[in-house]
């Protein structure tokens, strides 16, 4: 099988106008007549469902939370990024586009990235439009603040909240929309399958999470916007209902999964601390501007740090190894997210762990403290300040930069980051694989489309801060509104779907054997959390922040036992026609253990490290990720053919004609 | 940690609920409330019993899922605090833990400890919106200078999770707090200036609609908001309310 990108023809900059003016629409009168389904409420899904309801489109959105204004869009903190260049700083669509596609590493598509950079401006207008409270200055202007990895501050923000604000105002959108009535909500509603007519998507089985009844729902086209799979390693800074399945059942019916192997752990979570854990926190990367990360120099003090016996504070200066300092003397503690991790691991690893289980490293600002003390004094006329003035200053003076992410930390960890240092460790973040997809944002089952994180279009191998945010919303707002349009002019004489065509029932009956399958077992032996726990140390030990081939082997041959033993005697309490979040988690829990997999089939092929994805046999004599550009400049999509790893693999080659491939450094 | 607990039980909307005792030991000071109650499910499952049924999402304290009343508290006795971040290190060994739904008429019992908020998205369904398509024709976003303060007090409003917290914490189960956050945004913006007259009379209609009592300055809302939404806004909701009904030109 071939995948066309349709890329439209022309220069770079030149593409998505022309496109546009070309693209097939359909008229007013017709729009009445076509259905479309919408799965997933966050930015891109409300966005997309708000949009396309505005022009005429009946939408029916669905979200299994209990209302759309929960999707995990919400929990984004840092801001997102546009290049409107308010601050003169030199900005400009080409330059977002170019750290965009060296962020990635060099393995997404030119003409995606640079649409996603034209349109960004867009969406700061339109969010404004809506009320979206961002920052501001005193003139009445927006403020921008600077992110990772670029030189231009970008980067607009709603204190440490810009998801939630941003969410909110597409959820605004939305629902004025349903209070037109073009736009359908099912909340509280999951879908299990895609159901293909004539090789179309023609709707999907959807259960009701309160009534535990199997529906079925047709429409026109499908829009899956169900954001990553990052809990397929159980702990992640996902939220707990986030899941691959939406995109994984549509990938059984067909759709090729591309990249599934590229995962961002991101360098600032909060540490394990036992067993009981459910979900990691993210704490937000601007921390990384004013921290120092350190780890001991000795292994003998790490070790009486680890058993109590001694404190982070009494360590003298030149007893503390600031490793990224030491080893990326030009960008320090700011280098990128997937090098700030790797270095943590390498430390850890070596046994230099602070805490308990050795999997710890600090973030320290007391240097920062004295330095703002330091100024404060000036600026206050104080000469000769005592210590503990300059620590009193420049605490207040951290306080106001970074006040509540300091509580968050100290309400979860219950230790107070301005006495003693924070203690950080990588955790899964984002999933830049997703669902292939064309220009169109159509994957490859005509009337499929794929939105936002689901999608593996624009991020490559790594993603920039603020640039998640960026792209749902361009893909909601201002991709397919568009794009839908090309497929859909074609689909004016389908009239309704029926869902009583044989391909509805025969998908929810499968779906329905799979819920009894879960449901009765004569030997139930341990819940789907323990199943779920199992399956993210695999993940976590042989396909996380470096990968051999050797171990995806292993976890390939182990994932397939445990999927085994899960199907034999996984123990789901309850039954079908009630709510039941069990049975809802294991549902979710058997996707993870397919999609897992893969992931590690598409790791052991990729043989090179590029962004989020290491393997320890590609990497240069100084450890640094070794790219290999030649031979794995391809985005690799698969297509599902029984077993998960067994897909066939397609690759589309990538092609640079507007920038110049080079190897990232940040000694 | 040991621990008893007194929890809400109930199969559905329409069956009649109690409280039941259950135990859970070893219990770490680190964990979360949820991840207590998980602890518990677990062990639940594993004896064959019917694991207790929670809304929950994000779990770090802003997608606004979590519920539950606490010792007779919406999210428990730490003040500023969803469910998912208050942590079991809050309470003492040995102690008598009740849990509850929400209470109120708009929000009924769907298992448990689920409740149906979905009163809240009508609310915001009947208004809580500014009226802009997507175009990308949309003035520049610094076409409109917005004072700082402005802009700070209508963020500060828009902070609210959406929990229905304060609703359970009112003894008229209001949800003054919750609507006039949402009306309080979007009239301190010239960008929801145009509709504020339609749009606070429609979302007050809307609340009384759903159920909702009315406000009698009891100010539990505000003192229990795991957000910090202030009583501010339900004074500003009330001057926007009657300057529309004096003055609307329908």
């Amino acid at each position: 099988m071939k995948l066309d990108s349709r890329i439209p023809e022309g220069p770079l900059e030149k593409k998505w106008q022309n496109h546009k003016a070309n693209i097939r629409l359909v008229n007013p009168a017709n729009k009445r007549n076509i259905d479309v389904i919408i799965i997933g409420t966050g930015l891109a899904g409300s966005s997309a469902a708000a949009s396309l309801a505005e022009m005429g489109y009946n939408v029916k959105a669905f979200c299994f939370q209990d209302s759309p204004r929960r999707a995990h869009s919400i929990a984004a903190q840092g801001g997102i990024n546009a290049a409107k260049n308010y601050q003169n700083d030199g900005d400009s669509v080409y330059r977002l586009f170019y750290d965009t596609i060296k962020g990635g590493d060099y393995r997404s598509r030119e003409a995606n990235v640079y649409r996603l950079a034209e349109v960004s401006a867009n969406i700061i207008d339109q969010a404004v439009a809506q009320g979206v409270p961002f920052a501001r200055e005193y003139g009445g202007t927006l403020d921008n603040r600077s992110f990772g990895g670029v030189q231009v501050s970008r980067t607009f923000y709603a204190k440490g909240q810009t998801g939630q604000q941003l969410l909110l105002g597409a959820y605004s959108a939305l629902s004025r929309q349903i209070s037109k009535g073009k736009v359908k909500l099912y909340n509280r509603h999951e879908m299990l399958d895609v159901v293909t007519v004539d090789g179309k998507a023609r709707g999907i089985i959807a259960k009701n999470l309160v009534t535990g009844k199997v529906e079925r729902f047709g429409a026109h086209a499908v829009v899956i916007a169900s954001g990553g799979y990052g809990n397929v390693f159980y702990l992640s800074t996902n939220a707990m209902g986030s899941n691959g399945s939406a995109a994984w059942k549509a990938h059984k019916k067909g759709a090729a999964f591309s990249n599934p192997c590229f995962t961002q752990i991101h360098p600032t979570c909060i540490p394990v601390s036992g067993s009981h854990q459910s979900k990691l926190t993210l704490m937000s990367e601007s921390l990384r501007n004013d921290g120092r990360i350190w780890v001991p120099k000795d292994l003998k003090d790490a070790e009486a740090i680890r058993e109590g016996k001694l404190k982070a504070t009494d360590l003298p200066e030149e007893k503390r190894d600031y490793y990224l300092e030491r080893r990326y003397p030009s960008f320090g503690n700011l280098v990128p997210r997937d090098v700030a991790s790797r270095a943590a691991k390498e430390r850890c690893d070596e046994g230099f762990g602070v805490n308990k289980t050795g999997e710890a490293v600090y973030l320290d600002f007391a240097a920062a403290i004295e330095r703002y003390g330091k100024t404060e004094a000036n600026i206050q006329g104080i000469d000769n300040p005592t210590k503990e003035q300059v620590k009193e200053l420049g605490t207040k003076v951290v306080e106001a930069k970074y006040g509540n992410l300091f509580a968050m930390y100290e309400k979860i960890v219950d230790d107070n980051p301005y006495q003693t240092p924070m203690m950080i460790y990588p955790a899964v973040h984002y999933t830049m694989g997703g669902l292939w997809v064309d220009y169109n944002l159509m994957t490859n089952v005509p009337g499929l489309f794929a939105l936002g994180e689901a999608n593996f279009s624009d991020h490559g191998a790594n993603r920039l801060g603020a640039s998640a945010l960026m792209q749902g919303l361009a893909d909601g707002y201002f991709v397919i509104p568009y794009t839908i349009g090309d497929y859909l002019s074609e689909e004016i004489r389908t009239g309704a779907i029926d869902t009583n065509h044989e391909a509805f029932a025969t998908a929810e009956a499968e779906v329905n054997e799979t819920i009894d399958k879960l449901l009765t077992k004569t030997t139930k032996k341990h819940s789907v959390d323990h199943y779920h726990r199992a399956l993210g140390k695999i993940m976590w030990d042989k396909c996380g922040m470096a990968r051999n081939a050797q171990g995806l082997q292993e976890a390939i041959k182990d994932i397939r036992a445990l999927r085994a033993e899960f199907w034999e005697s996984v123990n789901v309490p309850g039954s079908k026609n009630e709510m039941n979040p069990e049975l809802d988690k294991a549902m979710r829990v058997a996707d993870f253990m397919e999609l897992g997999e893969l992931m590690c089939q598409d790791a052991l092929t990729r043989e090179e490290s590029c962004g989020g994805h290491f393997r320890e046999e590609f990497q240069t004599e100084e450890g640094e990720a070794l790219r290999r550009d030649e031979e794995f400049a391809f985005v690799s999509s698969w297509q599902y053919t029984g077993n998960p790893s067994e897909a066939e693999l397609i690759k589309e080659d990538l092609i640079f004609e507007n920038v110049e491939l080079k190897t990232r450094s940040y000694k | 940690m040991d621990l008893k607990l007194k929890i809400w039980r109930q199969a559905n909307t329409d069956s009649k609920g109690s409280l039941k005792d259950y135990q859970v030991k070893n219990v770490s000071a680190d964990s979360s409330f949820l991840e207590m109650m998980d602890q518990l499910n677990e062990e639940l499952i594993d004896k064959g019993d019917d694991p207790v049924a929670f809304d929950h999402d994000c779990r770090e304290g802003i997608c606004g899922m979590c519920s539950m009343h606490i010792n007779g508290e919406p999210h428990g006795p730490e003040s500023g605090t969803t469910t998912c971040q208050l942590h079991m290190r809050k309470f003492k060994d040995g102690d008598t833990i009740y849990v509850e739904p929400f209470r109120a008429k708009a929000f009924p019992v769907l298992k448990d400890l689920a409740v149906d908020r979905a009163a809240l998205d009508r609310v915001i369904q009947a208004g809580g919106f500014v009226s802009v398509n997507t175009s990308g024709n949309t003035i520049d976003a610094n076409a409109i200078p917005v004072p700082k303060a402005d802009a700070d007090a209508a963020f500060n409003a828009a902070t609210c999770i959406g929990c229905g917290g304060c609703v359970a914490a009112c003894p008229n189960a209001s949800a003054m707090l919750f609507v006039s956050a949402k009306v309080s945004q979007l009239s301190l913006l010239p960008q929801g200036k145009v509709e504020a007259k339609e749009r606070v009379t429609s979302m007050v209609n809307q609340m009384d609609l759903e159920g909702f009592g009315n406000c009698s300055n009891v100010g539990a809302c505000a003192e229990e908001c795991p957000v910090g939404i202030s009583l501010e806004n339900i004074a500003r909701m009330n001057r926007e309310y009657l300057s529309a009904s004096l003055t609307s030109s329908k």
